[in-house]
């Protein structure tokens, strides 16, 4: 039986652990948190979102849709609240559509059923919008999910198979043996053991990895969310804008989750998790300027959470050749939640060696090149 | 401190189970203790997982009792488990006037 240390208790390394174990595998997951998932993982969107993502992250999320998501609640023995009403992208000005229909026509290339859709369409599907609405994108099939359920899913069902779990585990370094990565050692000094690591970490898979000799280019952005006090159901899609100024949906229970952007977020100090002053009023104004129905409804809360931001804004999920046993899924860059079950799956199989369900080859670790290259002088 | 996360007992239903704990979301104390048995082993993954406390006043109400009742099934003291975080805004605040943002002099 093999046996893998897993770095990390988000989405995505619970859903690796949980995959892992499901395939026969011993799992030991070390998280350095006191909680289980506290990073992004429970702090995001919760969006199941196809359209507007890369082109390169198409398949792995379009396969999730298709695949993992519909069923996963039944999977999982737990509610995940997984709605799948599809995305309506809103726009306002003829620029804001021009974006629109360029992120049609991306999606269309990489196979996603996805349209334009005019005022009076947008109000059939959503008829809460203001006026102002002029056109929006349709995605039918994207969706959102509960990213806390979720997160606390994967690590409930993962133990129910016999994975282990460890808090204030933080690891800092990795460890060869014959030139394979097969141990790990923590901040207190224990020294965990396997055939196998995989690392999940988000953000501080940066620095653990660098003790590998393996340097993923990442920066740590701080994104911003909040949540409303509970209102009767009014819509389930899942909403935003083309310049995404917010985003949100309608939850389970009645709350309304919303982030947006504000546009100073690589130069906000992400190593404190405490909100900015001018995130959550920005998001406000972008969702009354959409949605003015909503400008009574209260704020019951508001928080912060990191993403794991790489150079070309698309995850590894790979084995790199230079470490053998390694197995790394990070960088995922705002988008890890709706990509989480299926990078679990994903990582799960290379980890153990096999073929994995989908090519990777977008994902590779050796894919980052520096500006001058030979030849090019 | 490295927490190995151990397997507790068996889930026995107490006489008390059914007492509201967190009123605002309506979680009853059964319900914290099956998911303290289901691996929930702090006072965010509780919330995250029931949303006790998560409800309009925050936990202010209930919180003491959530992590009591934690500390019995883990037989740890209160003091050792990390309570949840205080998040703004301090009070319910309508959209619009956290979109005004400007100074209100009214
Ligand atoms: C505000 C916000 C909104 C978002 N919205 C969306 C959305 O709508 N849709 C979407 O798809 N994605 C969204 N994302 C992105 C998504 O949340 C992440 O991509 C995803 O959660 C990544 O999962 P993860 O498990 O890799 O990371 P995390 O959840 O960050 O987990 C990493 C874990 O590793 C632990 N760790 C780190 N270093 C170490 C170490 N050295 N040793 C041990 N443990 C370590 C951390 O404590 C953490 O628990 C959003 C993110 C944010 C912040």
């Amino acid at each position: 039986m093999a046996e893998i240390i897993v770095v990390g208790a988000g989405a995505i390394g619970n859903a690796s652990a949980y995959y892992l174990a499901k395939s026969g595998a011993k799992v030991t997951v070390l998280e350095k948190d006191s909680c289980i998932g506290n990073g992004g993982s429970s702090r995001n969107g919760g969006g199941v979102r196809q359209s507007g993502r890369n082109p390169a992250e198409l398949p792995p999320v379009m396969y999730g849709v298709r695949n993992i998501w519909p069923g996963l609640s039944d999977e999982l023995g737990m509610d995940i609240e997984y709605c799948q009403e599809g995305n309506l992208r809103l726009g306002k000005t003829e620029e804001h559509l021009k974006i629109l229909r360029e992120l049609v026509r991306d999606a269309e290339a990489g196979g996603l059923a996805m349209r334009m859709v005019d005022r009076a369409e947008a109000r059939e599907i959503c008829p809460f919008l203001s006026d102002e609405v002029a056109g929006a994108s349709w995605c039918p099939t994207d969706g959102h999910a509960n990213p806390l359920l979720v997160t606390l899913a994967f690590y409930r069902a993962a133990r129910r198979l016999g994975v282990d779990f460890v808090t204030g585990a933080e690891v800092v370094s990795l460890r060869k043996k014959r030139s394979r990565v097969v141990a790990v050692v923590t901040a207190c000094g224990s020294v965990y053991e396997g055939d196998g690591v995989l690392v999940a970490a988000g953000y501080g898979a940066g620095k653990l990895l660098r003790t590998a000799g393996i340097d993923v280019p990442m920066a740590p952005v701080l994104m911003e969310m909040l949540v409303t006090e509970e209102s009767p159901p009014m819509f389930f899609q899942m909403l935003g804008a083309a310049m995404s100024d917010f985003y949100g949906h309608q939850t389970k229970h009645g709350s309304f989750i919303f982030g947006g952007t504000h546009g100073f977020e690589p130069y906000t100090d992400s190593s404190r998790l405490t909100g900015t002053s001018i995130a959550a009023s920005n998001t406000c104004r972008g969702v009354i300027g959409y949605f003015p129905v909503l400008k009574d409804l209260k704020i019951l809360r508001t928080w912060a959470g990191v993403l794991d931001d790489c150079f070309d804004h698309i995850p590894v999920i790979d084995n790199p050749v230079e470490a053998p046993g390694l197995t790394v899924g990070c960088g995922f860059s705002g988008h890890g939640f709706g990509l989480a079950p299926v990078a679990g799956l994903l990582l799960s199989q290379l980890a153990l060696g096999g073929s994995p369900a989908l090519p990777l080859d977008r994902f590779k670790y050796d894919r980052f090149r520096a500006k001058a290259r030979s030849g090019n002088t | 401190m490295e927490i190995h996360r151990k397997h507790l007992s068996d889930f026995l239903s107490q006489p008390d189970d059914a007492m509201i704990i967190c009123r605002c979301e309506e979680v009853t104390k059964g319900e914290i203790r099956a998911a303290i048995h289901d691996g929930m082993f702090s006072i965010r993954e509780l919330r995250r997982f029931l949303r006790c406390g998560m409800g309009l006043c925050q936990g202010r109400t209930c919180e003491r009792l959530v992590k009591a009742i934690l500390a019995r099934e883990l037989n740890v003291r209160p003091s050792d488990l990390d309570d949840a975080s205080s998040r703004a805004p301090a009070r319910p605040i309508e959209m619009w006037m956290m979109a005004n943002e400007v100074f209100w002099h009214g």
